[in-house]
């Protein structure tokens, strides 16, 4: 693809979150996903004729620390409001949203792209309750609709369009998501649609300043998907402005497998959504008691913890940048450290071999059993000099598939490293004398005769033998 | 005196002597139905079986002894927008003809603690629009006193079912003067909560700011007894108010000494019956000799009422009907072309003329480009109206008005003329815009139809609307007059 | 007030909605009007937008709307997950359902 440096490209983001909340927002119904069709519903949840909303607030205060994480002011008064649409997968065939009254705006969050910081404004974040499933069936002449998820209360973040690339897009979807996991608000996966992203995407000539015509992409599910779209779609628009055309203003939905956006121009109609306030439902007065008690709930957030990282471990800024963009890593990084006081090494196995570990198998922290706790036990073992380097690699890859702690994976399979300078004596005179070329060789001066030599101790002793002590008495041996 | 002219305390003590059992009641009910239904046509579905079968348990209890519900055994009638599970809720539409309910209403909840005895589901305009009962898409109940004119509406069913005697007492629903209107017309009393008094949860919406459930009884006394029933906070309605609930025939005292009455200027104005007016002043004259002061006084605002009324009302009803698209319940038209077929045909099959006027006037109320000029506007209006209550109410205890310009109009009279029956509504609507109580009560006739008199109150203060009411039906007879069927 | 409200209707001359205007919002509404009805909704609607006019003659600009009556706010209840219907009845009233779903014609063709 090639690239459009004539253009400077534009993007905003609204983002949709599942909050995980145990009940509906509106009624008591389970929010829990994968439940069989239709099987958490109720007469609210299936807009049946009579019912009425009540809401959940715990969906509020979610929805409040989620906007204060972001940098949101809370708004004072606050209320829903009735956004009218016919579809199946909404009973009411309408949605309770907030309109006119959100309740936060004017937040901003933090990116860092090729090393430097950016910061992307939010434009608001408001809270609503989620639509139903549908499927197609008979070869796509009918539909079915499952109201399971119908009622989930969603929170829609809608970013200014201070994106400029792709790669901005998806930090800022990374931090965002990272935010509500540090907040706890969310599960945010996006393979389960607990967040879901559409763009709004324009090109203009660099150095012009009103926006060019943009589109709007739907249907990316996953944060890579997110820039492929945005690459192949800021690809598009160029050629269409290359050529001498006008980019339509328009819905376009993203096919990843083909990795090209298509028009959904005529599945669209005029949309006119007669927003009014839900008379069913009252105003939210937030007084500030509410929201410093909710405020008060937040806790250290990314970028705090990347700067104490940096300065308080002084790890590097890449690595605290990257453990902190996850929770949970970044808890695994905290935990390793009540049993060791070596961040820097601590930090090492997590950038590499774990994060190696966990991409090479497209797997989660969750994923996998090991524990902070051994992490940080098995580098003390490592600093002892109980185990080696080598045998830290077979301990680490058993803590990783059976959680068991590293001195009893030591004990079980015997790898307690081998430091008695009779015993490795003993091996180490044993080689030499069952390789007499290779001595001859390394007294000829082939230097590398010694690194077959030392291969062949450890192969003798399983790898245990102290390193550092085959070395020196090999050395003396050879002398 | 028939069965169900007896005042609730000496039915509930037959009951206790064995001069009377439940079945004897429901039996009674069923058979004046039998007898008067062919002309007033006030029910939709009948629930003869189960309320039998309910009877026979009550009468069980009756013997064994226990605890009993404050509506123990009374053969009470539900309008058809009150959703009863497993007895068809139609609203009287035929989109819902076939609706078979999978929960029940609060009211309805309230009602089977109170252990009255459900008789059917009345007869009403489709989804609680319109005044005269003509927009019920099955046929029009009429009116008992004179069946070739209408009942009134929404909650005609209701008001004519207990006006022929053939419930004890009914439920209906007020919008905006749904209850006091057509209990007016049928010469009953019909009892509009302060809203958020009576849960509206199960109560199919019409314009949820304004819907309020109510009793509709032959006294005042009986009105009290409903509501004590059905009041009370619900936390399944977010609307619902959180008050204490008093005891509501503890204002019974007939005493009205010295409460202060205002009566709006605006509702005994042109356009009003004079038969009316002359029934309004009389009954003015009557809280006079008890010891009451009645003034004029101004509701400065009245005349944007109804304007007002019908761009809330039906912006929100545009909205609320929006859930009836034929995917989950309802009448779904046969073979549509595509998704949006099914939607239109569904719709425009399942509604009558008057409830697509509304949402289509709703629907462009709400629209791009109007909502500031309309929905908005007449939301500021809506407070305006509220004030003149405010500021009548901060000096009298109640307003005392007609209940209807006229007496109830002839079957067919007012038909394709939607203003002129809108306008029917001018003494109730400001009523239901505020938010405050009132009740109708009957206060004459005009050529054998009865005339009532409404009377409201602050909000929250039923106990001195039922005393004023009381008080008047104890000096007069009006409401013991009964129509010849 | 003088109860002028049964001559209105004479007054009325201008019409501001269109046939084609009702015809948008019929969509919007999802109704399917026939000719007749168009033309008696085009007739009534302005008839009663006519008469809504005559709320313009308030001065409104420093009034608050009311949405409620009652003076309630923060009404609400504690997140707590209880039983949902069982299938039969969640189902009892569909049209048309499949597998324990409603089903309806494609959403998309």
């Amino acid at each position: 693809m090639s690239e459009p440096n004539k253009y400077e490209t534009v993007v905003g983001l609204e983002v949709h979150v599942e909050l995980h909340t145990k009940s509906k927002i509106f009624c008591s119904c389970s929010t829990a996903f994968g439940a069989p069709p239709n099987t958490h519903t109720c007469p609210v949840c299936l807009g049946h004729p009579g019912v009425l909303p009540v809401l959940n607030r715990q969906a509020v205060e979610y929805a409040m620390k989620a906007a204060m994480a972001i940098n949101c002011q809370i708004a004072d008064i606050s209320k829903f409001d009735r956004k009218n649409y016919f579809y199946p997968d909404s009973p009411k065939a309408y949605q309770i949203s907030q309109y006119d009254q959100p309740i936060g705006e004017n937040g901003w969050i933090d990116i860092e792209v090729n090393g430097e910081t950016k910061r992307i404004g939010i434009t608001r974040l408001h809270l609503e309750e989620d639509a139903g499933k549908l499927t197609h069936v008979e070869g796509g002449y009918a539909s079915l609709v499952d109201f399971n998820r119908v009622g989930t209360p969603l929170i829609e973040i809608v970013s200014e369009p201070d994106i400029r690339t792709p790669e901005e897009a998806k930090a800022y979807l990374e931090k965002l998501k990272a935010i509500m996991q540090y907040c706890d608000v969310s599960d945010v996966k996006m393979e389960e649609g607990s967040l879901r992203c559409d763009a709004n995407i324009s090109l203009r000539p660099y150095g012009q300043r009103e926006f060019g015509t943009r589109a709007e992409l739907k249907n990316m599910n996953s944060f890579r998907g997110v820039q492929r779209g945005l690459e192949y779609e800021q690809f598009r628009q160029a050629e269409i402005l290359n050529s001498g055309g006008e980019v339509v203003q328009e819905t376009r939905r993203f096919d990843d497998a083909l990795g090209k956006s298509f028009s959904m121009r005529g599945k669209e109609e005029a949309h006119d959504y007669r927003y009014f306030p839900d008379p069913d439902l009252v105003r939210l007065h937030i007084s500030e008691d509410w929201k410093a008690s909710v405020h008060a709930s937040i806790p250290e957030l990314p970028d705090a913890r990347k700067a104490r990282y940096t300065t308080e471990y002084s790890l590097p800024s890449y690595d605290a940048e990257v453990i902190t963009s996850s929770k949970k890593l970044a808890d695994f990084f905290e935990e390793s450290l009540s049993y060791t006081k070596d961040a820097k090494a601590v930090s090492n196995w997590i950038m590499g071999d774990l994060l190696g570990y966990l991409n090479a198998n497209g797997q989660e922290l969750t994923d996998v059993k090991i524990t902070g706790q051994g992490l940080g036990e098995m580098i003390g073992l490592l600093e002892k000099g109980t185990i080696s380097g080598k045998i830290a690699k077979t301990v680490f890859k058993a803590m990783i598939e059976t959680g068991k702690l590293p001195q009893q994976i030591v004990e079980e399979q015997g790898l307690v490293q081998i430091s008695d300078e009779g015993a490795i004596q003993a091996v180490v005179n044993q080689i030499v004398e069952a390789n007499p070329q290779s001595v001859e060789d390394y007294r000829a001066g082939k230097e590398k005769a010694i690194g077959f030599l030392v291969g062949q101790i450890m192969k003798e002793t399983k790898g245990k033998a102290n390193p550092a002590l085959v070395n020196k008495l090999l050395l003396e041996r050879l002398k | 005196m028939a069965l169900f002219d007896l005042r609730l305390q000496d039915v509930h003590n037959k009951l206790n002597n064995k001069e009377l059992s439940v079945s004897e009641l429901v039996s009674a009910s069923y058979a004046r139905i039998a007898e008067t239904e062919p002309s007033i046509k006030a029910f939709i579905t009948l629930n003869e079986e189960n309320a039998r079968q309910q009877a026979a348990e009550l009468d069980k209890q009756l013997q064994e002894g226990g605890e009993r519900g404050l509506l123990f055994g009374l053969p009470a009638g539900i309008k058809d927008n009150i959703v009863t599970e497993g007895l068809l809720t139609t609203c009287a539409s035929q989109f819902l003809s076939n609706y078979d309910p999978i929960y029940d209403a609060t009211a309805v909840r309230k009602l089977k603690a109170a252990q009255s005895v459900t008789i059917g589901k009345l007869n009403m305009d489709e989804f609680a629009m319109g005044g005269s009962n003509e927009n019920s898409s099955y046929y029009p109940a009429r009116n008992p006193w004179n069946t070739e004119y209408v009942p009134g509406g929404s909650s005609g069913g209701s008001a004519a079912s207990v006006a022929a005697g053939q419930v004890y007492f009914s439920l209906g629903s007020d919008t905006g003067g749904s209850i006091r209107q057509p209990a007016a017309y049928c010469g009953i009393v019909g009892l509009k909560p302060t809203y958020g008094l009576v849960s509206r949860f199960g109560l199919v919406a019409f314009a949820s700011s304004l819907d309020q459930i109510g009793p509709l009884t032959k006294n005042v006394e009986d009105s009290a007894y409903v509501l004590q029933a059905i009041a009370g906070y619900d936390a399944s309605d977010s609307t619902s108010a959180n008050v204490d609930i008093p005891d509501y025939t503890s204002a019974l005292t007939g005493d009205v000494k010295g409460l202060r009455i205002g009566v709006p200027k605006e509702y005994l104005g042109a356009g009003i019956d004079p038969r009316v007016k002359e029934a309004v002043l009389k009954a003015l004259a009557v809280y006079e000799s008890l010891g009451a002061a009645w003034e004029e006084v101004s509701l400065p605002h009245t005349e944007y009422a109804i304007a007002t009324y019908y761009l809330l009302a039906s912006s929100e009803a545009s909205s609320n009907l929006a859930r009836f698209d034929g995917v989950r319940y309802g009448v779904r038209a046969e073979d549509p072309a595509n998704l949006i077929d099914l939607y239109r045909k569904s719709r425009s099959q399942g509604f009558g003329p008057e409830v697509k006027r509304r949402i289509m006037l709703g629907t462009y109320a709400l629209s791009s480009g109007y909502y500031d000029a309309y929905y908005l506007k007449a939301q500021k209006v809506r407070t305006l109206i509220k004030q003149d209550f405010d500021q009548v109410f901060s000096q009298y205890d109640l307003i005392i008005g007609p209940t209807a310009p006229t007496p109830a109009f002839k079957i067919g009279e007012q038909v394709g003329d939607p203003l002129t029956m809108y306008l029917n509504d001018i003494c109730t609507i400001p009523v239901s815009l505020a938010g405050v109580p009132a009740i109708s009560i009957p206060c004459g006739t005009a050529d054998g139809l009865p005339i009532g008199l409404q009377i409201i109150g602050k909000a929250f203060d039923e106990l001195t609307v039922l005393r004023a009411a009381h008080a008047f039906e104890q000096q007069t007879g009006h409401h013991k007059l009964r129509p010849r069927l | 007030m003088e109860m002028s409200y049964r001559t209105f209707r004479e007054e009325d001359t201008t019409m501001s909605i269109t046939s084609k205007d009702v015809e948008h919002v019929a969509n919007l509404a999802r109704l399917e009007l026939s000719d007749s009805e168009k033309e008696q909704f085009t007739e009534q609607l302005n008839a009663i937008l006519k008469y809504a006019e005559k709320l313009n003659g308030l001065d409104t600009e420093a009034v608050e709307p009311t949405s409620h009556v009652l003076p309630i706010t923060n009404v609400m209840r504690a997140d707590e997950q209880r039983q949902s219907l069982p299938i039969e009845k969640v189902l009892r009233n569909a049209p048309d359902d499949e597998d324990g779903q409603f089903k309806v014609p494609a959403v998309l063709e």
